[in-house]
Parts: C-alpha cells; structure tokens; sequence
C-alpha cells in the first residue's frame, strides 16, 4: 500500500493530479505542470516534499561515521551548515546524492525517497564493518515523524518573513536554523532543488496542515500557489541537479556524472575513495552532458544520442524547458565527444534531431544565493 | 459539457462536419489525461490520411501520444494558432484547439462515428 503523507487531504481538496511515487501518493501537478513552474521561477511555490528521507545519526563517533560514508568534507561544515554530497559504493558507484546537516549534536541527513530503505540499511552495514565503533554511532530512520514542506522562489523569504520572527536575510544559502514558524518550533534550511532561493521547513506531521495553510495565507500576495512532481523535475532539470535513478545509480560514478565538485578526494579515506582515486587517474571514459536541441522536439529518457550515425548514449533526463522553450537534457556520451559546443543527434523516435552540447545550467537566471 | 453537435471516437478525438470539410480535435478529457501539451505534429496540406489510422502525435509534458484520423480524407488546413501555441488545445480544446480540417472521401465512415451522447456514456465508464 502506497503511503499517504500528511499533506495528503490538502492535495486532494486542491485537486491535484495523484500519483504513486517512491511508494507515497505524491501530488504530480495540480493545474498545469508548465504553470506551476513558471510561478516558481516568477514569485513563490510550496511543495509537499514528505516522501523524503530523513536519518538522524548521533553519538560521538556521528561525524566522523558520516565523513567516511559520504564523498564530500564534512568536515569543512560549521555549526548549521549544509552540505550536498554523494554516498558511494566500494567500486564508486553511487548509493545516493543527499543533503548531510550538521546540528552539533547529531548529523542529520536527507536522501531520496525512493532509497529511504537502501540507504539505511547500507548505513547500518556501515556502521558494523566501519571504522567507528558501533557502539558510538546511533542511526535513526525518522523519515515516517518528518513532514518537510517547502517554499521555492524569488519570493521566498518574503513570504517566510510573514511566518517567523528569525531573521532571515542573516541565514545564508545551504544553512540551517531552529526557529518557531506559524508558532511550531523546527528545523528549516534555505536550501532547494529549483535554482531559486528557497527554504525547506522539517516538521512533525501533526503541524504539517497548520504549517501550509500558514504559508499558503503568507504566499498569497505573490500570487504562491502548491507545485507538483511534475514542475518540481522541470525546474531542477533546468539547473542540470541530477536525480538518482535518472542521471545517477549505483552504476554510475560521481566523477562522470558531473558531481566531481562533492568528491574530496583529499578529506582521507571514505567509502569508494581507491575506486573514485583511480577512475580520476584514468579520467572518467564518459561524462553526464547536458544538451539543448536546435529544432522543436521534445527529448525523453532513453532516447538515442547519436554521433556519426552511431548510438552513443542515451537521455537521462529530459525535457521541453518551460522557461527556454525548447528541448533541453542530460545524458552519458564518451568523454572524447563531452565538450561544450559539441554537436550530437537525439533520435526522437526514429527523427534525428540536432543538439549541441551546453554549459549548464541551462536557465541562468535563478535567485538561488 | 461536450458540444452535442459534434461526433466522437473512441481514441477521444472530436469530428464538426460542415459540407464535405470535417475539422478534427481531441476532447476535453484527452487534453485534460496528457496535461500540459506542448507541440503537436500534423501532416502537411495535402497529405491523405485514413481512418482509424495515425496521422501526427501530441507531445504532452508527461507523455506522447499518437492522433488517430476520424475520418479517411485529405488534409486541407492545418492550425497555425496551435502550432504556434499548442497549449490552447488545454484552454479551448473545442474551439481554438482544434488541430486540422479535412476534406473526408467517404461519407459512409460518418455512420461509424459516435454521438455526443455515446461519447458521454463512454466517458462514464471510464
């Protein structure tokens, strides 16, 4: 049985397209997934983004266990601070990209729905074998206690303004506070998956409907309205954010698909260090590439990418880009073949469109700071 | 409310015969299952189409989707406010959202078309 999250009845009172995703029923649109996401760009939007997991790992040996999970240097994280990073496997494939918090007490981390399950349980598996002490680690799975909303757009601290005494212009991209919002105290952070500024508010699901009533009251002004599924992937395809399980899996390497820039091969050993050490020796032998079409078509996964006549690679992700307006998208083609400007074909069933290989993202206008 | 006057298939396409010219759309509720549309493509004028068979696609955000002729005929007029703005098929898929007209050769298929009210008793099954 698919899971409602708390969000759940406001969805279907609004009217929202359902459906299931990860295993919860996600709003997918809720008018129009174009419109949805032109108004995230132009002013403010809320997203239910519940279905994400959230693990809390504390203990003394917390941050050191994470260091050695993840690719990126936690350790370069202050008190509050944000992080985006890759969780590798020993061969380099990728287990998970993931925001990691660091609270002080407790890291607190925030991985895709679909992997809630497997990440836990390779954390756990981690967290035996590792190099910390068991004994010293505690990791809990709080994904089922955890609501998590989010305000996305220019407008976006406008709005939270109206909702909350902390002062907003002080809390800086990729941190986090604690602070009452419409009365309930959590944690929030000004972080996003859009390309615009933006905050991402943690609640217990008791507060969730009282939180989005409240923050659907402060969006009115700006015209703020709820966003699905469906905009919330256009938006972040137009920033090139990977999404695992498109762009990324286990058989994909951080290194190739873009993400170089969260693999600190030099923070000491982690989990997939020797394997990602010698891919880098060797340089990466394809490369996740983002690529705009030069006539109308509309590039979808798995579709062709062809060089001289001859497959070469496959869309990972893909698009009719809202605010472009034109085909854009991602997808491995050898590194030989990678660089920008780079002519390529996609075969969009059976008709080769022409493409050129572009720097992303492909909309360069976001507000994010 | 679908325009009683109008013809259906089951392919959720719409068929307004005026003399020997049939225009050609898709209803309300097909436009609403794709979503968001964002380009469609038709045939050229002139080209022949047949019926029951497909002639163009609709490129909706979530899916493509192929265009069934209603009717056997030759393309006479194509669209252009469509093809230029293929969402106006989502805002006024009856009216400005219609995709071609044809000039249909056999007026026997007309009997094979279904009513407003088939059209709605179809939809209520659904």
């Amino acid at each position: 049985m698919p899971k409602k999250t708390a969000f759940y009845n406001i969805h279907e009172k609004a009217g929202a397209k359902i459906v299931e995703f990860a295993g919860y029923l996600m709003p997918v649109q809720y008018r129009s997934i174009t419109e949805e996401h032109k108004r995230v760009r132009k002013s403010v939007g809320l997203f239910d983004l519940s279905h994400m997991g959230e693990f809390v790992v504390s203990g003394p040996g917390a941050r050191q266990f994470v260091q050695h999970a993840v690719t990126n240097d936690i350790n370069a994280l202050g008190l509050g601070q944000v992080m985006y990073t890759a969780m590798c496997y020993p061969d380099g494939g990728i287990v998970d990209d993931l925001l990691v918090y660091n609270l002080g007490d407790f890291v607190y981390l925030v991985v895709n729905a679909s992997n809630i399950d497997k990440d836990f349980a390779h954390l756990n598996g981690l967290r035996k074998t590792g190099l910390v002490a068991s004994t010293d680690v505690k990791l809990e799975n709080i994904s089922d206690e955890t609501a998590l909303l989010a305000i996305q757009g220019p407008d976006a601290e406008k709005v939270l303004a109206k909702m909350t005494d902390y002062d907003l212009p002080s809390l800086k991209f990729y941190w986090a506070a604690t602070s009452k919002i419409a009365g309930v105290e959590m944690l929030f952070s000004r972080t996003g998956y859009t390309g615009e500024d933006g905050f991402e508010l943690y609640m217990a699901p008791k507060y969730a409907e009282k939180l989005w009533d409240a923050a659907m009251e402060a969006a009115r002004e700006f015209e703020g309205e709820p966003i699905g599924l469906g905009a919330r992937d256009s938006l972040r395809l137009e920033m090139k954010y990977a999404l695992y399980g498109n762009d990324i899996d286990k058989t994909t390497n951080p290194l190739e698909a873009g993400l170089g820039w969260v693999v600190k091969l030099d923070k000491g050993d982690f989990v997939g260090r020797d394997a990602l050490v010698k891919i880098k020796e060797e340089s990466p032998k394809r490369r996740n590439v983002a690529f705009e079409l030069k006539e109308k078509g509309f590039p979808r996964q798995h579709y062709p990418i062809v060089i001289d006549g001859k497959k070469v690679g496959e869309v990972t992700s893909g698009t009719f880009s809202p605010m472009l307006e034109k085909g854009i998208g991602t997808g491995y083609v050898p590194a030989d073949s990678s660089k920008i400007g780079t002519e390529v074909g996609i075969d969009i069933r059976g008709k080769l469109i022409p493409a050129e290989i572009v720097k992303p993202p492909f909309y360069k206008h976001g507000t994010r700071k | 409310m679908i325009p009683s006057d109008f013809k259906y298939t089951k392919e959720h396409e719409w068929v307004k015969i005026d003399g020997n010219i049939a225009s050609i759309g898709i209803t309300d509720y097909a436009a609403g299952e794709l979503g968001d549309i964002v380009f469609v493509e038709v045939p050229k004028v002139g080209t022949k189409v047949q019926q029951t068979k497909p002639f163009g696609t609709i490129e909706a955000v979530k899916a493509i989707s192929d265009l069934f002729s209603p009717l056997s005929g030759e393309v006479v007029e194509v669209n252009g406010e469509v093809a230029a703005e293929a969402a106006v098929i989502n805002k006024d898929p009856y009216g400005h959202g219609w995709i071609i007209k044809i000039k249909y050769s056999n007026a026997g298929e007309l009997d094979t078309l279904l009513s407003a009210a088939d059209y709605e008793a179809l939809l209520k099954k659904i």
